[in-house]
């Protein structure tokens, strides 16, 4: 038996470190300008919690690298996309974006979807002198952390307001009960943004509580929530948490609109939450059924590319990131991480699938966000919000 | 008033999760005397589990229904009971003989094992998998207060196996021979106890307990990812230490209090971010008074 056991544990082994050498591993790690492509990195959540904004920010990213490449490729040379997954997880974005830079030698960096996760790459970026684009963190703190970190979304304190806005105007609410992920960047400033603009359009918070993302039972506090009774309960979370949220929410009656921000936007929101995810709302970056040529498109060569699968926001975002990022290297006619910045810094009118980005002084794209509401299974078109 | 009773009432159904879980710590525990960290892991293991075998079984019983519900129960409780007797098989009956501190760490490793095999991809993967809804659903309104049918279903589990497990424990002839070994191991022996087989069949037990706790988590909580049993699992090890290890009707106390102790510091809006601090420091509290458990005996250490 013993023996047994010791043969078990050296085929376990054995399969990890298999594991390890199937990374994909290109030799050489010179610079990315110097070979025949040009290396672009990117960080993902490609599992873990928020899987889905990793893996559709993923494929809009590739589908963008693919379309560029099909087109005859950058300043001579094809473009070559070295993609990492983060798990979802804490100290992961640091651990690969280090990797990315330091081994494969990228000469720019494109993600993360979660701010908490932008944030910690972004100091590493800064200090190698890497342009990065995030796709959609949407907290402040992430361009604010230096001069070479941009991203191509909107961001929390106009999509905070757009939400307030909403609830004043739109759910006619007086009373509004917050519920924040107390271990998200995202979550936090979206909160502290909706409570500023909810204020100023003369609402009043209710209640405001706290949980900590990945917890699963939310009863205690929803009923404080309910005690409060508020006409709406603004949740800035992400979907796993949101939907969890939802259904025990339902369970304990409180029957009033819940709504929140672009962290919402996931199909496995409705797929874990069901009936009681329906007639909530949440503000997102584009909506794929509002029709511009541009949108039209874009979905009709994702769905090409992927199975007939509907692209959502943070796909959308991704491919604009990457597109941004060629067109930056065009106009600076290099790939060296100073001159793609300065181009990056000075995009104007630079036209997206999520509308028109200009970037202003603190690197963040000012652009419109759409409100949708869940319906029947599905996201519905509500509104457009200008800034 | 409302508002004390629905917390009492949310209390008390997360509590009894913590309990059954607590139930297979503590028993392991009781007959061992090292704590399976792996017991959180078996817990995912069971609720991933129930994962497959729904859709198989969905085809004799349609869901939601009790009968069908069970039916997974059974099937995966008898899937991890199989897995936790492996474990203790492969890891840590090498070691019966070893420090107790070193089958500790092993414990340690073998959950972290699981934990990050189940993560690959290839294997369950990291992201949340809706977990099907395998219990008919009705929610009670009774004077302003909510119950969910799921919240009714746990506590009446919890409270059915404690004494199913109390039976198998003081009346049967295993269970005699389980608290043999408990007592002392070699004399056990001596006496013709199976020493392996009374472990053996311990751990199937305990992680029988561990699958069904873990499905009714993610009745609850209907998202199941690879690390689901970590938060849970390290509650119910709290609850086990605060009932007093090794005694079940305390483990099955201690998950209680802990539930409750959770849910009313969470519901308090000023705090509801230092929910588990208030909770455990209240525990702290607690065992500095009580150092053996609500329940425990203080037990004298023969040198």
């Amino acid at each position: 038996m013993k023996r047994l056991s010791y043969l078990l544990a050296g085929g376990a082994c054995a399969l990890l470190l298999l594991n390890g050498c199937n990374k994909p591993s290109d030799g050489g790690g010179g610079s990315g300008g110097s070979g025949g492509t040009i290396k672009v990195g990117e960080f993902a959540s490609l599992t873990g919690k928020e899987a889905t904004f990793g893996a559709s920010s993923h494929e809009g990213t590739q589908l963008a690298i693919e379309e560029i490449n099909a087109g005859g490729g950058l300043l001579g040379k094809k473009l070559e996309l070295l993609t990492e997954d983060d798990l979802s997880k804490a100290g992961e974005p640091a651990t690969v974006v280090n990797k990315l830079i330091s081994r494969d030698g990228v000469v720019a960096i494109l993600g993360e979807v979660a701010s908490s996760r932008s944030l910690e790459a972004a100091p590493i970026c800064q200090q190698n002198k890497i342009p990065m684009i995030s796709p959609s963190s949407t907290n402040p703190k992430v361009t604010e952390t230096g001069d070479y970190i941009f991203r191509v979304c909107f961001i929390d304190p106009f999509q905070g307001t757009v939400m307030a806005n909403f609830a004043t105007k739109t759910l006619k609410a007086k009373k509004v009960a917050v519920f924040t992920d107390v271990k998200s960047d995202y979550s936090k400033g979206l909160a502290k943004y909706f409570k500023e603009g909810f204020a100023k359009a003369g609402g009043q918070i209710t209640a405001e509580l706290d949980f900590n993302g990945g917890d699963k039972d939310f009863k205690a506090q929803l009923t404080a929530i309910k005690g409060s009774s508020p006409d709406a309960v603004f949740v800035p979370a992400y979907y796993t948490d949101v939907a969890l949220i939802c259904i025990q929410a339902k369970q304990l009656g409180l029957n009033v609109p819940l709504f929140g921000g672009d962290g919402w936007e996931s199909d496995q929101l409705v797929k874990i939450g069901g009936d009681a995810v329906e007639g909530n709302y949440f503000s997102t970056h584009y909506a794929p059924d509002v029709a511009t040529d541009k949108v039209k498109s874009f979905v009709a060569a994702y769905q090409k590319r992927f199975q007939g699968k509907t692209p959502d926001a943070m796909a959308a975002l991704g491919y604009d990131s990457a597109m941004l990022l060629a067109d930056a290297m065009k106009r600076a006619g290099s790939t060296d991480g100073g001159k793609v910045r300065d181009a990056l810094a000075a995009t104007k009118d630079f036209d997206a699938v999520t509308g028109k980005i200009t970037i202003d002084q603190k690197r963040d794209a000012t652009k419109s966000a759409v409100i949708l509401q869940v319906q029947g299974g599905k996201f519905k078109y509500l509104e457009t919000v200008n800034p | 008033m409302d508002w004390f009773f629905q917390q009492l009432i949310n209390g008390l159904a997360l509590g009894s999760i913590y309990a059954l879980i607590a139930l297979g710590y503590t028993m392991v525990y009781g007959v061992l005397r090292f704590i399976n960290f792996a017991h959180s892991d078996v817990l995912m293991l069971g609720a991933f589990a129930a994962y497959f075998i729904a859709p198989a079984a969905a085809h004799l019983f349609p869901p939601p229904s009790y009968l069908g519900a069970l039916f997974v129960m059974v099937l995966a409780a008898g899937i991890c009971a199989v897995i936790g007797i492996l474990i203790e098989l492969l890891a840590y009956r090498p070691l019966r003989d070893r420090p107790k501190l070193t089958v500790l760490i092993t414990a340690i490793g073998v959950s972290l094992f699981i934990e990050f095999t189940c993560q690959h991809h290839a294997v369950f993967g990291a992201s949340t998998k809706p977990f099907p809804n395998l219990l008919p659903q009705h929610d009670f309104r009774l004077a302003g207060l909510a119950v969910n049918s799921t919240d009714l279903v746990v506590p009446l589990m919890t409270v059915v196996l404690l004494a199913a497990l109390w039976f198998i424990v003081q009346k049967t002839k295993i269970g005699t021979a389980m608290r043999a070994v408990s007592f002392n191991h070699q004399a056990a022996a001596l006496m013709g106890v199976s020493i392996n087989r009374v472990i053996s069949f311990t751990f199937g037990l305990g992680s029988a307990l561990a699958a069904i706790a873990g499905i009714l988590y993610a009745l609850k909580a209907p998202g199941i990812e690879p690390l689901m049993g970590v938060q849970p699992g390290l509650r119910a090890f709290i609850a086990a230490v605060l009932g007093g290890i090794g005694n079940l009707p305390g483990a099955a106390l201690g998950g209680l209090v802990l539930g409750l102790l959770e849910t009313f510091a969470g519901g308090m809006p000023a705090i509801s971010n230092y929910r588990d601090g208030i909770a455990f420091a209240i525990l702290i509290l607690i065992l500095l008074f009580k150092p053996a458990g609500l329940l425990g005996k203080t037990q004298v250490e023969k040198v």
